[in-house]
């Protein structure tokens, strides 16, 4: 699950990890409020979108960057005015964009110099790993590719935590000052608390900078955390933001379904995240596009296939499905049964190829045969796949 | 012979009251699986039934393992009590404990794997379909199934299959099966970005195995487990191997059903691993339609005969 960048941020505030003065607003009437906490003088105004890329974005009325630099609040005022309900597309968002429903408001501190910071799992050490580089406000992966010197990996035991020298040693070789160096140590040892205790699955700060003044700051903040463990973190599922989300994604997870729309128009119901994942390949493979990922589980009820057929269909890209199905436990009949029950309920106009395999296969197909619905039935996941991409292309 | 488990194999089952575990206890019973014990606290006495068979519930792991002498555990607890299921099997000394429960926090896993560093417990999963050791009745009947992958479409063989996904895991093993052509044994070591065994560690064990004459090797997208086996396998492994990686058509950024299956950067997207695995003498699966007859096509390049 990923917040916003102003939830983000009250949430490092918590764990004492130090940001720009910051305030939210979600209405222009809110403008006002918002700013009146900010110190006078320069001021950055801020999309608050789940992607990433907000300040080269531009919106679908032409305003360009969905983060602005503004010498006044009355300047900032009149650019979250431009964004407040504004799409914003980045390189992140594809082209329909996102639309903007939260601008958040900070202090535009000065700025010495700017690093980057960020903790996540690494999955071959099966550990949490700290990256910091001394070259921040850039993509990161950029500096990895380019100057792979300047990136710096810190390993964490999980049976001990976050040793004192492993924090001394990034202050060092990110080359604070002393009077830095004792902040970002502070600023680490804090950030890593929550990302622990919050069962994060990353934390990243581009860019973490230091001012004149000596003080160090998260100036961005985004954070990730994992699904699998929200059932603890009762305060941190209530940051959802389900506008962020895609409206069938929603409705699906309602029905414990895993479903990720995208381009194409050959829709899939497949059960099984490895085997949906290879019949979106095998459609793509056959010269089809498919519209979606679509697992319905290892089990697929009858309930759930109804459902997914509605969600499907709520797609008005797709132009054909493709149902595979490896009854291993369950019996292909039962499935079969209900593939019918869902059909009729929606009333089906688009092509349907169903491939079962498995328990009791020769029943289900039987059944589907005797339904008297225009069902294409398909041998190997290879045939299926084909029927469908010439049943769209007809 | 066959790898972490044979015919003679006495299983326990964590969770065993469970509806989820009830169910797969019952499926394993029926295909002649060794069920010895099952452990859900506070059910100690308690007998779970099922077409003759009795087996005694036990309140921990150490007293099931104690009175029955399982070696094994099938652990089917949900995930807010998974961790410590992997880490009660650990401290009784098992040899293997398989974790079916998929949604386990990874922070616990994280915790979990290194825990374990200082025991002889190896760990199979956790979100995975487990392990099946084909017998030699009818539907491969007799075997050893720990988990939830369907017993009968195996059949008792040569051929080693190690995944991260159930169903497509079962693709496979269909595919061999009505080829005519028999597993030593099938893996799932689960779609989760921390597990317990890598595709690795399983390619090395079926390499050491003189029942396992060919490797087909699932993989998917995230991560690059399969890259590590891939080049072990092109510096190291004897037998002929054929691979597929699902997720070529995924968009990057986005989990696909497994928390593990996400492409995070060049290197772990379908594109890459296959490069790889091409690069390192596997024979590639063109689509997942293919993956025993890549099988065929490897043995057959190299001189083996699969029976």
């Amino acid at each position: 699950m990923n917040i916003h960048e102003y939830q983000a941020k009250a949430l490092f505030e918590q764990f004492g990890v130090p940001v720009p003065k910051g305030s939210p607003a979600t209405t222009a009437e809110e403008f006002i409020n918002a700013l009146a906490v900010l110190p006078e003088g320069p001021t950055m105004v801020k999309s608050q979108i789940h992607a990433g890329g907000r300040g080269k974005g531009v919106f679908t009325d032409g305003f360009k960057g969905g983060v602005k630099y503004c010498n006044s609040k009355a300047e900032a005022r009149e650019a979250a005015a431009k964004m407040l309900h504004n799409t914003l597309v980045t390189k992140q968002t594809g082209p329909a964009g996102r639309k903007v429903q939260t601008i958040y408001f900070t202090a535009a501190n000065k700025i010495k110099k700017e690093y980057y910071l960020a903790i996540l799992l690494d999955r071959e050490s099966s550990r949490p790993v700290i990256i910091a580089s001394t070259e921040g406000g850039v993509e990161i992966e950029k500096v990895a590719h380019d100057t792979p010197d300047k990136i710096f990996k810190v390993f964490i035991d999980p049976a001990y935590g976050l040793a004192d020298f492993q924090v001394r040693e990034l202050v060092f070789k990110l080359g604070f000052n002393a009077a830095e160096g004792k902040n970002a140590a502070k600023l680490i040892r804090n950030l890593y608390r929550l990302f622990w205790e919050t069962d994060a699955s990353m934390v990243e700060v581009n860019p973490l900078v230091t001012t004149p003044d000596v003080e160090v700051l998260a100036l961005d903040a985004k954070v990730s955390f994992d699904d699998n463990a929200l059932y603890r973190h009762p305060e941190i599922l209530a940051l959802r933001d389900l506008n962020e989300e895609d409206p069938k994604e929603i409705e699906a997870s309602k029905h414990s379904l895993n479903y990720i729309a995208l381009d194409g128009n050959i829709a899939c119901l497949v059960n099984g995240a490895g085997l949906a994942m290879s019949t979106m390949d095998i459609i793509k493979h056959f010269g089809g596009n498919p519209a979606n990922f679509l697992d319905v589980g290892g089990g697929a009820s009858k309930a759930q296939v109804a459902a997914a057929f509605k969600i499907i269909l709520g797609d008005p890209k797709v132009k054909g499905i493709l149902v595979n199905i490896f009854g291993g436990i369950m019996d292909c009949d039962v499935i079969a049964n209900g593939i019918i029950e869902a059909v009729r309920e929606v009333g089906l106009r688009l092509p349907l190829v169903v491939r079962l395999e498995g328990n009791n296969v020769l029943a289900g197909k039987a059944t589907l045969a005797k339904s008297g619905l225009p069902i294409v039935s398909g041998d190997s996941m290879a045939d299926a796949a084909q029927k469908i991409v010439k049943l769209v292309a007809a | 012979m066959s790898i972490l488990v044979s015919p003679e194999t006495k299983i326990l089952i964590q969770g065993i009251t469970g509806d989820f575990g009830g169910r797969h206890a019952r499926l394993s019973l029926d295909y002649g699986t060794k069920v010895v014990a099952g452990v859900t606290p506070g059910k100690g006495g308690q007998v779970f039934e099922h077409a003759g068979h009795k087996v005694p519930i036990f309140n921990s792991v150490a007293d099931a393992k104690h009175a029955t002498g399982a070696s094994v555990s099938a652990i089917f607890v949900p995930p807010p009590f998974a961790a410590d299921a992997i880490l009660e099997c650990a401290d009784a000394g098992l040899a293997l404990a398989v974790a079916i429960t998929e949604g386990i926090p990874i922070k616990d896993m994280v915790r979990v794997k290194r825990i374990l560093q200082g025991h002889s417990t190896r760990l199979v999963g956790p979100n995975c379909p487990g392990i099946v050791t084909p017998g030699t009745g009818e539907n491969s009947h007799g075997g050893c199934r720990i988990g939830i992958a369907p017993g009968y479409i195996h059949k008792k063989g040569h051929a080693g299959v190690v995944s991260r996904s159930g169903t497509l895991t079962y693709e496979a093993v269909y595919q061999l099966t009505v080829r005519g052509i028999g597993q030593s044994t099938c893996v799932g070591i689960g779609g989760d970005p921390v597990n317990g065994t890598s595709h690795l560690d399983v390619i090395r064990m079926f390499d050491e195995d003189p029942d396992t004459e060919g490797i087909i090797m699932i993989g998917e997208i995230g991560g690059n487990a399969e890259v590590e086996a891939a080049r072990w396998i092109a510096a190291h492994c004897r037998k002929p191997v054929a691979g597929f990686i699902a997720g070529a058509t995924a968009p990057a950024g986005r989990r696909m059903g497994h928390a593990g299956a996400i492409v995070g950067g060049e290197e772990d997207t379908a594109a890459a691993k296959i490069a790889i695995f091409k690069e390192c003498g596997i024979e590639v699966a063109v689509t997942p339609s293919d993956m025993a007859d890549a099988l065929v096509r490897a043995a057959k390049a190299n001189g083996v005969k699969l029976s």
